[in-house]
């Protein structure tokens, strides 16, 4: 269908498309295409030996309902229980979330420092691009106009850190002004995600490359020029490039600290 | 959707309160629109319109959404449970904790209040006080709205309407 009619947005939980849904003529006069109707055989969370995978319609709320999530993704839960309140985590979907492409997304970074994996189908055939080279630019990806999320794969690691951390206006409800997300495994390294930092969701590798290092990290400043290094800050109404250069660096800095990685907390 | 355009309707098939409603909605209709000019359930208000303020919440399929975050074309094969279908002796914890004052925010602080303390393993993934954040209230400050779900999970689950 979307092969015939490219230009159908499809619509899951509705919870960013139908934002604003009376007064946005603009987005009235779009034709959609309606998934939600799926939702009983595509929203299943099927667990493998070596990966796990969401459902293109799986919400937030089937994820954090799902003990094993809590369990092997805490990171994922906490950004999960983190979009809006729960209204919006019962209806909105992740795939929805990457497919949006807001680079205030909150399920995005989670998902990023988690190395998933999006796997896309059309009439043509499928293919599956790693969430970290899916965008290329604000609000654009390397997903065509005639594809749908048909899957996001996620593999089992032993992590030995893994954590989500934003600042917005208020605690609930509130979108990301800058948000990070961070994992370590033995086996792939440090990852670290940025939110709301940038035009894009987006790894930043000269960081992951500092914490891989014998550098030492004793204050927040000690970060700033690998933060400057991958990321050019955005101004927007929510907040400023130099507060978001700042909180980046203090959010990690102390993530890190309090669960005692990384950082020297040595006085020296 | 081009058919869509063609008839202007579409057709849907869902439960309502307990009842079976079976009619053609317009496209661009929304949930709320559906719920409040079309079925008369005034129940549901309309806030801010783009889910943050938890005023036209509504279960769905058991679990509270925003309904102006739903397209009403959305709700066939849905169960769709409102304000109205809640058995208002239920509401008598949340009276006499100063649950509210002015109203506005009521009936969805109401369905999600009662979403909770007839699931209460929903407390296992978050606090009272953050399955409720979904609902803003802008007279009580909350306190009364927490002390009043927490009166009505220590009374026990309600014998509300449970379809």
């Amino acid at each position: 269908m979307l092969t015939e009619e490219p230009a159908l947005t499809p619509i899951a939980g509705g919870t960013d498309l139908l934002v604003h849904w009376p007064g946005n003529l603009e987005a009235r006069k779009r034709d959609y295409l309606d998934l939600s109707r799926l939702r009983e055989s595509q929203s299943g969370i099927v667990w493998e030996d070596d990966r796990v995978t969401l459902g293109p319609l799986t919400t937030y709320w089937d994820a954090i309902t799902d003990d094993r999530f809590k369990k092997e993704f805490p990171i994922l839960i906490v950004a999960a229980r983190q979009v809006g309140a729960v209204q919006i985590q019962t209806r909105g979907t992740w795939a929805g979330n990457i497919c949006n492409g807001s680079p205030v997304a909150d399920g995005v970074p989670a998902l990023m420092a988690v190395d998933a994996q999006v796997e896309l189908r059309s009439a043509k055939g499928s293919e599956t691009i790693p969430l970290d080279r899916f965008y290329t630019g604000y609000k654009q990806s390397r997903m065509q106009s005639d594809q749908l999320v048909t899957g996001i794969t996620i593999p089992r690691r032993q992590f030995t850190t893994q954590f989500f951390e934003k600042v917005g206006s208020r605690k609930a409800q509130a979108i990301t002004k800058v948000g990070v997300a961070v994992t370590h495994s033995d086996e792939t390294g440090w990852r670290v995600v940025s939110n709301a930092m940038a035009a894009v969701i987006m790894r930043c590798g000269e960081i992951e490359a500092l914490l891989s290092s014998d550098a030492k990290i004793r204050k927040p400043e000690d970060l700033l020029g690998a933060v400057d290094a991958d990321m050019t800050p955005i101004d927007d109404l929510r907040s400023t490039a130099a507060y978001r250069r700042t909180v980046f660096a203090r959010i990690l800095f102390h993530a890190l600290r309090e669960r005692n990685v990384r950082v020297s907390t040595d006085a020296g | 959707m081009p058919d869509a355009h063609e008839t202007n309707t579409i057709p849907i098939d869902c439960t309502i309160n307990g009842e079976r409603v079976a009619m053609d909605v317009n496209p661009s209709w929304r949930l709320l629109d559906l719920l409040r000019d079309h079925l008369g359930l005034t129940g549901a208000k309309e806030g801010c319109g783009e889910g943050e303020c938890g005023a036209c919440t509504v279960r769905i399929d058991g679990l509270p959404a925003n309904s102006c975050l739903v397209l009403a074309a959305q709700a066939h094969g849905c169960n769709v449970e409102t304000v109205e279908s809640l058995d208002p002796e239920s509401l008598g914890h949340l009276h006499e904790c100063g649950t509210t004052q002015c109203g506005a925010c009521t009936p969805g602080v109401v369905i999600t209040a009662d979403w909770i303390r007839n699931n209460p393993d929903s407390l296992e993934h978050g606090s009272i006080r953050s399955l409720m954040a979904g609902n803003l209230c802008r007279c009580t400050g909350y306190d009364g709205i927490i002390d009043g779900v927490r009166a009505s999970i220590d009374a026990g689950a309600s014998k509300g309407n449970r379809s």
